[in-house]
């Protein structure tokens, strides 16, 4: 076995040992990168050096943690996705007096904020509440301030109208030098909190989950036990939106979602159309 | 011998009419899986799928996430996502950071398939005008993989193969209509 394989499964034993951080059902290729890259960053010369400063030195877990998580992220990212909650998920949340909504993975935020623009525009802001939750801390302080540099957001105007946005993007945001901040009553429903996918439960009863692009760093058995908790925590009819290039069909719980845009990842839970499990 | 398990291709500008060259030649009976990440620079990769699937000798379909890296069939990379091999030979996908400026990058395909493959892999560098791949050819190489390198002087843009060249050096720096016979010598029994 290569040594660095050996290195890499004592990092997980020592998250796991020391910090109680499952790490063991992610994918091993990108988790490995990761690592390889957090070698670079804190200039170590190997993983084991990782791993020792992770059981010895006070804090170094919190620093190893941004360094997996991926809080890479963008506003309206797929338009047509956003364009089709507007009109096909958001009549029959309109049907509900208070809409819980819980994106999971929500990295620096940018979801978010698309999401409660729209909900604003369909007049249904006012009765839902975001539950926003990632298992980066700091990420949840990016999200929660609403900062972006404008050279990212440079995109984010053409996806905002591509997704059916009726304004103009910059009527939600204040641009100064190189920085732009979204209006901070897009947030006045939302909670933001940290929620390890792996190892925390079920929190509300939701009618929407979005979770993008967070579970394609999760292996097929861990893949499946997070579309099960997505299940438990939905209402019968609530909503599943995933990645537009996400496969559930090697997971058996998926056989509990039904599409309603299958190219766009979209799913209901319960009802009639169960998914044929293919193997 | 070595017997060869997997092809890897890396392209960028010019790869198109590089991979419509190439593709047609291979054989219709080999019996690997091949592995194509080409910048294309557009959303959907569906238009790059259907044009290279019409004259291919094999089938040509959008690499999926979790699916098999199946043998005997052309998987092209999405766009806007890594595309990586897992060591059970699977794919996946990730939204981490554009490597050399690019996502999906030629490095992230090539490191994660000589992870999965070792020696048993053949990488195939093509022209491109950035550096994209070069890293990713020097894996290939440390994991006892072939690295077959465009001759700069038939590619289109020359920046990819030269920098390949220059990182890794190559087993073979072929023009790029012998690229195939080549992939099919060192594949069929
Ligand atoms: C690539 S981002 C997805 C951002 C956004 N949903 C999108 O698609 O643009 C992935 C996020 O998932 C989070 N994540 C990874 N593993 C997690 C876990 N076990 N529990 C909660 N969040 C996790 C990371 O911290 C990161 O912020």
């Amino acid at each position: 076995m290569d040594v660095e394989d050996i290195e890499l499964q004592l990092f997980v034993r020592a998250m796991q040992l020391r910090h109680g951080y499952d790490f063991s059902e992610y994918a091993p290729a990108s988790l490995k990168r990761r690592v390889q890259q957090l070698v670079r960053t804190h200039d170590a010369g190997s993983i084991s050096e990782l791993n020792s400063r992770l059981l010895h030195e006070e804090g170094f877990v919190t620093r190893v943690i941004e360094g997996l998580s991926v809080p890479v992220s963008e506003m309206f990212r797929d338009p047509p996705v956003f364009r089709t909650l507007r009109d096909k998920v958001f009549p029959v949340l309109a049907s509900y007096p208070e809409i819980n909504i819980w994106q999971a993975g929500c990295a620096h935020g940018q979801e978010v904020y698309s999401l409660a623009i729209l909900l604003e525009e369909a007049g249904l802001y006012e009765r839902s509440r975001i539950y926003a939750t990632d298992f980066n801390d700091a990420a949840l302080a990016v999200a929660a301030d609403g900062i972006y540099a404008t050279r990212e957001a440079r995109d984010w105007s053409r996806n905002y109208i591509e997704a059916g946005g009726s304004h103009s993007l910059s009527d939600y945001y204040s641009a100064r030098y190189d920085f732009i901040k979204l209006d901070k009553r897009l947030r006045r429903n939302v909670t933001f909190f940290n929620h390890n996918l792996v190892t925390d439960e079920v929190f509300c009863e939701a009618h929407l989950i979005l979770c993008r692009n967070v579970l394609i760093y999760f292996s097929n058995t861990l893949q499946d036990r997070t579309l099960g908790l997505f299940r438990d925590s939905l209402v019968r009819g609530g909503f599943l939106c995933l990645g537009t290039r996400e496969n559930i069909d090697f997971s058996p719980a998926a056989a509990g979602f039904a599409d309603v845009d299958h190219a766009l990842r979209i799913y209901q839970v319960g009802g009639a159309g169960a998914r044929p499990l293919v193997r | 011998m070595t017997t060869r398990q997997a092809i890897v291709i890396g392209c960028s500008a010019g790869g198109l009419t590089a991979l419509q060259c190439l593709l047609p030649g291979l054989d219709p009976r080999l019996g690997v899986p091949v592995v194509v990440c080409c910048h294309t620079g557009s959303a959907d990769v569906t238009i790059l799928v259907n044009l290279l699937g019409r004259h291919a000798s094999l089938p040509v379909v959008e690499a999926a996430e979790r699916a098999p890296a199946d043998p005997g069939v052309i998987h092209i990379a999405p766009s806007g996502y890594h595309l990586m091999v897992e060591p059970n030979l699977h794919f996946s996908l990730s939204v981490d950071e554009k490597v050399a400026y690019s996502r999906p990058s030629i490095d992230v395909l090539f490191e994660t398939a000589a992870d999965a493959w070792h020696d048993g892999l053949i990488a195939v560098l093509l022209t491109g005008a950035n550096s994209d791949g070069a890293q990713g050819l020097v894996a290939v190489r440390h994991a006892g993989g072939y690295a077959i390198v465009q001759d700069p002087l038939t590619a289109e843009a020359d920046v990819m193969p030269l920098a390949g060249l220059e990182a890794a050096g190559a087993d073979a720096c072929l023009p790029l209509d012998a690229i195939a016979a080549r992939l099919n010598e060192l594949c069929l029994p």
